[in-house]
Formats: C-alpha cells, sequence, structure tokens
C-alpha cells in the first residue's frame, strides 16, 4: 500500500510571493494532497482569497489533490461566516477544525482535522458517523495511542502529523499584537514579521516557543522520522507534514524516501536535519514523554 | 419601576454552580447558598486531576445523595479526554454518575456524549469548557449528535456574543463562567503543558504538572520552574505564583515580561446583572482546587451580588490569584 502524503495549511502569515513561490516548490514535490486555508487567523484571509485560489489551480494542475481546511477557533460573525462558506463549497474536500463546521459538513464526505481534539475511538466513531472520511489525530498523541486507535479506526482513514512546529494553543488574543503594544482588532498584521513565527525564550535565554499571532507554536520543530514505521505499523495511512522555512522539498523526499524504502532512516534524518537549516528537533510527543524532547530510537 | 422597563424579571435568575474538590468544600458550598455543585471523580477523567482531590465512587454517590438532601443540584465533571487504550474509566465514570442520580454529567468528549447518550437516554448532558464549542454551529452540532441541554461558553465571548449565541440556539441552556482563574488560551485546545513537561489537560486533567515544578533560589530572587524551564523570576516582595505556564515572564522582541497574560483573574460580579439579561442559565465559578474558605466567602458574596446588594466584593476578589480582577473577554477590553 503506497503511503499518502499530505501537506498541512501554510500557518504563519506569508506574503503573497511567498505562497506563490512556495507552492510552485511543492507542484514539484512528492506530496499526494496540499491542504489550503487560513486556519489561524481569519483578519489575514481578505488578503488569502485570491492567492489561495491561484494555489489551488497551480496544484490541481500539477496533479494534487487540494483540500480546503477551517478555521480553528471561530467566534465572530464573520468568522463564522467564512467556515460557512468553506463547508458550502463543493468543489474542494473540507477539512474540519471545529463541532462548528462538523455541523455544516454532516452527512456529507469530510476530513476531520488536527484540531478536533480525536483522542480515542470512541470519539474516531462519533467523526466516522458524522461523514468524515480521513482524520488528522492531535499533535500531542503517543504512538501508544495511535496504535489503539488504528486497531478500531469505524473505516476512517488514519493521518498523523509528522513534520512542523506544534500547534501547542489557540486564543482569543493576539500575542503578536499584544508584544507590538497594539490591539488585535489594528494589529497592522505585524505577524507578518515572523514568517518561521516569533522567537519566545524563557528568562534565561533558553528557545522555548514561537507565537504566530493568536497561536503559539513549539519552539522545535517536530520530526517524527524514526517513528514512520511504527506509525505505518499502528495503522496510519497518511502523514502530514507542516510548511516551514527552509527546504519544504528535501524534507518532503526524506519522508518519502523513508516510505518507499529508498532511505535508511538515519539518511533521512540527516536530510532533515540539512533541509532545516540547523533547527532544533523533537519528537517527545509521540514517545508519551515531553513534547520538547528528541528521543533516539536508534540508540537502542 | 414599571413592568417594561425591567423584562429582565421576567426570567429566573441565573443558577449558582460552584465548585467542589472534596466533600468538605461540597459542604461549605451549599451552606454558602449554591444552587448546584460539580465535583469529579479522583483520576484522569477530570480536568482537575491534582494530588488531594476530587472524589471516590462512593464519595460521589454519597455527594449526590448529600445534594439531593439539601436541595442542590449535583453536577458531576467527566471532562477530559479518555485514554485509547482505555476508556472504561471514563464510561464507569459517567455509569456512576447516572446510577448515583446525578442531576447531570459536565461532558468534553464526543465519544464520551455519545457513550452516555446511548447507555444513558435519560441522563442530563451539559457540554464542559473543554469542548470549546465556541460558535452557535458548534453547539447545535452537540445538541443534534448528543442531545445537550447545557453548554459552559468558553472564556472568549463578550457579553453582546453571549446574547447572540443564546438567541441563536434558544433551546441549549448558556452557563458562563463568572469568577476564579481564568485559561488564557481556548480551553481544550492547549498541549502547552504537555510540550513542556508530559501532561496535559486535555489527556491527564492537569496543567503545569505539580512534579515537575521546582522553585529555586538565586541570590535575592526565587526561580520558578516547570520541568526544564524557567517560567518566572520572583523579585523580593513579589508573591512567588505557580509557574502555570501561560502565566510566566518570558522574553521576545527584545522586552521582557508577561508575554501571554498579566496575572489577573476573573471577577465578572459588575456584569452579573448584564450577562442575565443576556439570558444565561447559569453563573460558574472557576475553582476546585481551591479551599473551603474560598468557596464559603466567594459563593456567599456572589450570592449577595445577585441579590442586588454591594457587600463581599473586597472579600472574594482576596482570593484571586494575582490579586487583581477582570472583566475578562465580557468587556472586550483587550481587542
Amino acid at each position: 500500500m503506497t503511503v499518502h502524503l499530505t501537506l498541512g495549511p501554510i500557518q504563519y502569515n506569508w506574503s503573497r510571493d511567498r505562497r506563490l513561490a512556495f507552492y510552485q516548490e511543492i507542484a514539484a514535490s512528492a506530496v499526494d494532497t496540499v491542504v489550503l486555508g487560513e486556519t489561524v487567523c481569519f483578519r489575514r484571509t481578505p488578503f488569502l482569497r485570491e492567492a489561495i485560489a491561484e494555489e489551488a489551480t497551480l496544484l490541481l494542475e500539477a496533479g494534487k489533490r487540494v483540500v480546503m481546511s477551517t478555521l480553528a477557533l471561530a467566534v465572530s460573525a464573520a468568522e463564522r461566516a467564512d467556515v460557512a462558506a468553506l463547508c458550502g463549497q463543493a468543489e474542494l474536500l473540507t477539512e474540519a477544525n471545529d463541532a462548528g463546521a462538523l455541523y455544516h459538513l454532516r452527512g456529507r464526505p469530510h476530513w476531520a482535522g488536527p484540531f478536533l481534539n480525536t483522542y480515542s475511538p470512541g470519539t474516531v466513531a462519533v467523526l466516522a458517523a458524522n461523514g468524515a472520511e480521513q482524520v488528522c489525530l492531535p499533535w500531542e498523541l503517543s504512538l501508544d495511542s495511535i496504535r489503539h486507535i488504528g486497531r478500531d479506526a469505524a473505516g476512517l482513514r488514519l493521518e498523523a502529523p509528522v513534520f512542523g512546529r506544534v500547534p501547542l494553543a489557540i486564543s482569543a488574543r493576539c500575542y503578536h499584537a499584544r508584544v507590538h503594544g497594539l490591539s488585535k482588532d489594528g494589529c497592522q498584521y505585524v505577524c507578518d514579521r515572523d514568517p518561521a513565527g516569533m522567537t519566545v525564550e524563557t528568562l534565561e535565554g533558553a528557545d522555548f516557543l514561537r507565537v504566530n499571532g493568536v497561536q503559539t507554536l513549539s519552539g522545535a520543530v517536530h520530526a517524527a522520522i524514526h517513528e514512520v514505521p511504527g506509525l505505518l505499523a499502528a495503522g496510519v495511512e497518511s502523514l502530514r507534514l507542516m510548511p516551514e522555512a527552509g527546504d519544504m522539498r528535501a524534507v518532503i523526499a526524506a519522508f518519502r524516501a523513508v516510505t518507499e524504502g529508498q532511505h535508511s532512516l538515519m539518511e533521512a534524518e540527516q536530510e532533515i536535519r540539512a533541509a532545516t537549516g540547523g533547527e532544533v528537533l523533537c519528537n517527545g510527543f509521540l514517545h508519551g514523554v515531553d513534547g520538547t524532547a528528541w528521543v533516539d530510537s536508534t540508540a537502542a | 419601576m414599571t413592568e417594561s422597563s425591567r423584562p429582565v424579571a421576567s426570567r429566573p435568575m441565573p443558577e449558582l454552580v460552584c465548585p467542589a474538590g472534596t466533600p468538605a468544600a461540597l459542604k461549605a458550598a451549599v451552606d454558602a447558598g449554591a444552587d448546584a455543585v460539580y465535583f469529579g471523580f479522583r483520576d484522569r477523567t477530570n480536568a482537575r486531576n491534582f494530588p488531594g482531590l476530587n472524589f471516590s465512587h462512593e464519595e460521589v454517590r454519597d455527594a449526590v445523595a448529600f445534594c439531593h438532601r439539601t436541595g442542590v443540584k449535583p453536577m458531576v465533571a467527566i471532562n477530559t479526554f479518555p485514554d485509547a487504550a482505555d476508556e472504561g474509566p471514563w464510561q464507569q465514570a459517567v455509569d456512576t454518575a447516572a446510577r448515583a442520580g446525578a442531576h447531570a454529567v459536565i461532558i468534553a468528549d464526543a465519544g464520551v456524549a455519545a457513550y452516555a447518550a446511548r447507555t444513558w437516554p435519560e441522563l442530563r448532558l451539559h457540554l464542559s469548557v473543554q469542548a470549546s464549542a465556541a460558535n452557535p454551529e458548534a453547539i447545535r452540532w452537540y445538541r443534534d449528535a448528543f442531545g445537550i441541554s447545557r453548554v459552559v461558553l468558553p472564556r472568549v465571548f463578550t457579553v453582546d456574543q453571549v446574547r447572540d449565541t443564546i438567541a441563536a440556539v434558544p433551546d441549549v441552556e448558556m452557563e458562563v463562567f463568572v469568577f476564579g482563574g481564568l485559561c488564557v488560551m481556548a480551553e481544550g485546545r492547549c498541549s502547552l503543558s504537555s510540550y513542556a513537561a508530559g501532561r496535559s489537560p486535555n489527556k491527564d486533567g492537569v496543567c503545569s504538572p505539580a512534579e515537575r515544578v521546582r522553585y529555586e533560589q538565586d541570590g535575592a530572587v526565587m526561580v520558578s520552574r516547570l520541568g526544564p524551564h524557567v517560567i518566572n523570576r520572583f523579585g523580593p516582595g513579589e508573591e512567588a505564583g505557580y509557574p502555570t505556564l501561560c502565566k510566566g515572564r518570558f522574553r521576545a522582541e527584545g522586552q521582557t515580561g508577561y508575554l501571554f497574560e498579566d496575572p489577573v483573574s476573573l471577577d465578572a460580579g459588575p456584569i452579573l446583572p448584564d450577562l442575565a439579561a443576556a439570558g444565561v442559565a447559569a453563573f460558574k465559578i472557576e475553582g476546585r482546587q481551591r479551599g473551603k474558605a474560598y468557596i464559603s466567602t466567594v459563593v456567599k458574596s456572589l450570592r449577595e451580588t445577585l441579590g442586588g446588594g454591594a457587600a463581599g466584593v473586597t472579600e472574594r476578589q482576596r482570593f484571586l490569584e494575582g490579586g487583581r480582577a477582570t472583566e475578562g473577554a465580557y468587556r472586550k477590553s483587550w481587542r
């Protein structure tokens, strides 16, 4: 069976030019599906509508499947309307990131996104009954938990996140705006100054987190390459990578080379380290320990 | 005063829903005038899974019976997300609450809600704030799927949004937090704690786990750590608070300080009439981890405020973490 590779939506506030150049690279990459759509901040969406339409066309022409993802936290009338509009369109499959989107999509084929709390088979069964075809599991799940879900996945295709900064939290307030002394509604889109998120250090200078507008991301980059065989054995059929700065095509190629059995896990790890330009890598969540940890499963 | 100028009078007064981390706190809440009390089991099935807190299955049965004898509604919080390896404890929690005759169970997970609706069709289901139902469509989804009677609204709404949400889903009751600690992040969507220190609210019912907390003296400065990470440094005279991750001091853009939130807690006392007029069914007090004195003082004081009195505000605000009160998102001051 071929392992499916999915590229998740861009989490950062990248410029239209940067996005287009990025997706031109992705069009020639080894991913099967690209998820588009703004999941973090509704205030970014007016600038994105045309860009996303252009990107979808480009990717579809390159033979990629395109899925649209909804906002993780939709509260205001305008945010709710955005979710309703995405769920209402029938051209592309939609991925739900909150129960409001599940409401709009009930009874129709859709994907359940990583922002839904899918921790156990009981929840998977509810999502399947709602019409989900695939569920992307939450980042903090351990491989052991994923194994148990895999035994009883109610016919859903399971996807696991394997690469990218971990979306750890979302808030109604914007910390990017707060740091710059701005209100959320008058934010001047300052999050676009940090295309890999704003670095947050502890008081002793340790790199800890990234702020991305209303979202808080991990400081380290989750890179579950050594865990790929375990994930596939657990019943995971699709791997999700998140867009990051650096050579994303090389990262995708490293995962593909492992699923095709062309490169060893150690070779792939080295390729990912080279492609991410010295980022600190982590994989602790899958091992049931601190998410910040890098568990060297080759040492044993 | 004319009838027409007081449309609020036609609505029942919202009920006061109070926390109980121990049987003693439960008694204090009942004595102080709670209309309803919520509590949970001594395990991972509830979001205040702290050492020395919560109820055994037998204590839950006793607590439910005590509430019924005293005319108070017992609500059982089962508001974490089940372990994929063993959903049993969550299902047994629902079974015990239902058999004991709990007024309602407060559920976060869709799978647990489905189990409860299927197994105990007469049992009243409340949707926990941890389910993060942040818009009317989300509430409708839980209503249609599981027949939930009430939703505890996330602490991200303004008063206007509370009113609009009630109008949009009039057949589901809305409960709002009015006092206590505040999550800075959207509840039920946060893995900061497990990233830094292994355990999380969703998986384990724990945020910033106590077994990973350390305090170290650095000269005149008290340093608090969560796992290896410095969360705060307190100078002489500063009270060294618990290192809840999102409430720490960090550095970004050359600035040092409370990056996410200043140390404040919620006191919506001044706007209880606005929230009542908006049509909320219940006011919720946070703090199952707090002692009898907190429960007693806060419940009495909010009861006084609900009755139109002005007494007790200072007494209850003495118990606020950080010592400062905010009306939170309800006033939208930070937008």
